[in-house]
């Protein structure tokens, strides 16, 4: 069953971003995907209270040997893909260590009832890149803009994580399972994962 | 949601723990599914009402978590095999009803789910509800991963028509709400015929009995139980025949403790008991594994249950045993509250097992230690973009000055109990239990006798009303007590997933039901009552305003407004908004950033180039009601 090899067992991935950005829908998708390859895989969520607005974090964790727990411990992360710049930071700050990769939407979501301002976005991401091995940036909410609905940036950015090959998963094991997901949409979120790998590729 | 329901024996799905506790019930039978939304329970049931009428089930949500508990059992009673699954609060809204019921044996097999949820993601307070299954007498069980959450609520089943008692299966928030693997059982179909059969001497369905106390016949069915858990699979042990250090662990734990082992490689010198079995304690088990090793380190969150239960035991052993040393709350190596993570487990690791383990690299923590503050935010305490309870509280906040008596607001359990953050303008001061707006606000209500004279509004929800602040209501109007309750009816159970209740016009199954209109109880127990709709600040301001001035007796006002994410599911915005860089003035305004400092929607933000308002696009959801509180009236709306 199992075709790619894990580049190491378990493998902690985390999705973060801000509820209503559709980061859950990601996990879901590659959860999905690794289970179907014959994975064990433990899919854990942590949020705040309100529907929209709060932070999502999201922890994948993919093992041929063990059920893992649904929390990562510290400084475990292997790949962190943030949709958002600020909730990206502050998981690399709890998950980080020298040899995580991390893939960014830079695009900056206020945080409402913050004292201060966000916090210059330049900073951030040179903060990101000094945190990361690799840093890849991925425009998605721009990208998506342009595909005519800022919401797809979350299927671009399932395209640039399945197209950079982190993950023991093939472009094309997703494809039914974007057709399952989206039986209405399938098109447009198609072109939006593949706007993603191309995204990948671009920066890689 | 997957299709739980696939008749597919062998087949590994991704379930969520509460989507793989629905599927037990399946596998076992389940006829009969009665439940009150609370998180990190809410999903098992809809995970079930889905199927419900293909497998010839019945699933209600019920208006509460006793009534639903009282559902189930007559399906019990009547020969169906019936669940109940609730948050830890809503087992504390069960307990009259289950203290007797775990004294009366059941017809077919009864289970109580009860999801804790350690740390207080999803809930008002931290608690462990095992100690009911300890104060009640009735067995209990607690699945260790995702498979062991379908299994063992499947066995659940059996267990309490064997031992006739209710049976109880404890979840907490990393079990319920995560997903793993999950390989299915087989799907048999099951034929019911209920009939409730009853005798002269007190007895249903042939054994139980509904009078009398028989305390010392549930004894003997613990102890039934208890021998039953002695080979149970769902307690096993991994490790070193001898190890070092023995880990006693249950639940979520057991992951952490397994993962925190393997992680500092101690794999050959410790060992890991991990009990599915809880209560009552399967002695000669856990006797045995303590004959092993001297040194224990018990794991488990929130409350020393299982270190409790077992430290009994150690102290009941023969004289002359060599004594143990344990590990665990009482001794300050795990923390007695909060959740807990591999790290925990780690910790105690290090300092039980003189090893040095170091989950960061020191360099790179020193960076991370560098990080300005501001970088590392947290999100959360603001109501989502739109949420008619922003309107709400804005309105109760600006008629509380106006009236200027020092009134507050009383909440509960709902979106709105962020209404005592900045989010909801810090106007509720109080937040205990559902209903409990309500309850302590006709306590505060009569306390004008002894100089008490601020206006007190009590704050509940739509479902929150039908749940628990009827009889608060009641209580109220009964003793003449003044205050006026505030219902801010959003049309939904929103806060746990958008469950149908008595309001909303359709049961858990889709069926379409009476939709009971909140101001039509109200009305009919004769107390002045107003609806208003909470976008239009002038008119439903001065309707509070002229509430709070009756000052006697208990006065009803409805706040009617669709939650936005209903609304938006459906429609397209409203309006386009925008801020209109001509109009506002920034910080020169005076109005001290009165949109994005204090109304604190999410869809607004501070544009630090500019130094003005703008509207966050992919946030806004067009609801428009933002343009009323701009002192300048730069925020503009344009109908779409």
């Amino acid at each position: 069953m199992i075709t790619k090899k894990l580049r190491k067992d378990p493998l902690n991935l985390i999705i973060i971003g801000v509820a209503g950005q559709g980061n859950v829908l990601i996990s879901q998708l590659v959860c999905q995907a690794l289970a179907k390859e014959g994975y064990l895989v433990t899919f854990g969520q942590t949020y705040s209270s309100n529907q929209r607005g709060g932070s999502v974090n999201n922890y994948v964790r993919v093992s041929k040997e063990i059920q893992c727990s649904p929390i990562i411990p510290s400084g475990a992360a292997d790949v962190i893909l943030g949709m958002e710049p600020l909730d990206t930071l502050r998981m690399l700050a709890q998950y980080g260590n020298p040899k995580v990769i991390t893939i960014v939407n830079p695009r900056p979501i206020d945080v409402a009832g913050r004292v201060s301002d966000y916090p210059d976005i330049h900073k951030l991401i040179e903060t990101i890149k000094s945190l990361s091995a690799k840093t890849w940036i991925i425009n998605a909410t721009e990208e998506a803009e342009k595909l005519g609905d800022a919401i797809l940036a979350n299927m671009i950015l399932t395209g640039s994580l399945v197209g950079s090959g982190i993950l023991p998963l093939d472009e094309k094991t997703m494809v039914p399972l974007i057709q399952e997901r989206f039986p209405n949409d399938f098109d447009i979120n198609m072109a939006a994962f593949n706007k993603g790998v191309e995204l990948y590729q671009a920066v890689a | 949601m997957p299709d739980i329901d696939i008749d597919a024996q062998g087949t590994t799905l991704l379930l969520m723990g509460n989507e793989a506790i629905a599927r037990g019930a399946l596998e076992a039978g389940v006829g009969f599914v009665a439940a009150y939304p609370g998180t990190p329970s809410s999903e098992i049931l809809p995970a079930i009402a889905e199927v419900a009428r293909q497998r010839g089930i019945y699933a209600e949500w019920s208006v509460n978590e006793i009534v639903a508990i009282e559902a189930a059992t007559a399906a019990s009673l009547a020969g169906i095999r019936a669940m109940s699954p609730m948050k830890q609060n809503g087992t504390q809204v069960a307990l009259d009803f289950l203290g007797n019921l775990a004294q009366r044996g059941v017809g077919a097999g009864l289970v109580l789910v009860t999801v804790d949820d350690p740390g207080s993601h999803n809930s008002s307070n931290e608690q462990d509800t095992r100690h009911v299954a300890k104060w009640l007498d009735i067995p209990m069980l607690e699945p260790g991963d995702f498979q062991e959450a379908k299994d063992m609520t499947r066995w659940a089943f059996d267990l309490s028509e064997e031992v006739d008692i209710i049976c109880m299966l404890r979840a907490v928030s990393k079990i319920s709400h995560t997903r793993g693997n999950v390989k299915l059982g087989d799907l048999p179909t099951r034929q019911y015929k209920a009939s409730f059969p009853y005798d002269g001497a007190g007895r249903v369905g042939g054994r139980q009995r509904m009078w009398g106390i028989p305390h010392d016949v549930q004894h003997k069915k613990l102890a039934i139980a208890r021998e039953k858990y002695e080979t149970s699979p769902f307690n096993r042990y991994v490790g070193p025949d001898k190890p070092e250090l023995l880990i006693i662990t249950s639940g979520a734990t057991w992951l952490y403790s397994q993962e925190a082992v393997r992680t500092v490689g101690l794999e050959k010198r410790v060992g890991i008991l991990k009990l599915g079995t809880i209560w009552p304690l399967p002695e000669k088990l856990v006797t045995e594994h303590l004959d092993k090793s001297l040194e224990v380190l018990f794991v488990e969150e929130i409350d020393p249950f299982i270190e409790g239960s077992v430290m009994e035991l150690a102290a009941s052993q023969v004289p002359g045993k060599p004594q143990h040393t344990f590990y665990g709350k009482r001794s300050g190596h795990i923390n007695a509250y909060g959740e807990l993570s591999p790290d925990d487990v780690i910790k105690a690791l290090n300092k039980i097992m003189g090893i040095n383990y170091q989950a960061r690299d020191p360099a790179y923590l020193k960076k991370v230690e560098a990080i300005p503050r501001e970088y590392a935010v947290n999100r959360g305490g603001a109501l989502c973009p739109g949420c008619p309870h922003r309107a709400s509280f804005w309105n109760i906040r600006t008629a509380l000055k106006l009236d200027g008596r020092g009134g507050f607001a009383t909440g509960d359990i709902g979106c709105y109990t962020q209404g005592l953050l900045p989010g909801g303008f810090s106007v509720v001061k109080t937040l205990y239990c559902m209903g409990g707006s309500a309850g302590i606000a006709t306590g505060f209500g009569k306390l004008g006798q002894f100089g008490f004279k601020q206006p007190v509004l009590a704050v509940c929800g739509d479902s929150t009303f039908f749940h628990a602040t009827i009889p608060a209501l009641i209580n109220g109007i009964f003793n003449n007590s003044n205050f006026t309750l505030v219902v801010l009816d959003n049309t939904a159970t929103a806060m746990t997933g958008f469950q149908p209740h008595p309001g909303t016009g359709r049961t858990a199954m889709g069926e379409p039901a009476r939709a009971i209109k909140i101001e039509d109880i109200c009305r009919s127990l004769g107390v002045p009552v107003e609806v208003c709709d909470p976008f239009k600040f002038k008119e439903t301001t001065e309707t509070l305003l002229k509430m709070m001035a009756i000052d006697k007796g208990t006065r009803v006002v409805v706040m009617k407004r669709e939650c936005e994410l209903i609304r938006g599911r459906r429609e397209s915005p409203p309006y386009k908004v925008t801020v209109s860089p001509d109009l506002c003035l920034g910080d020169d305004c005076g109005c001290d950033r009165l949109c994005t400092r204090i109304f604190l929607c999410p869809g607004l933000r501070w544009n630090k180039e500019t130094g003005k308002s703008e509207i966050d696009p992919i946030l806004c959801t067009g609801c428009g009601v933002c343009v009323d509180i701009c002192p300048q009236g730069a925020i503009k709306r344009e109908v779409l």
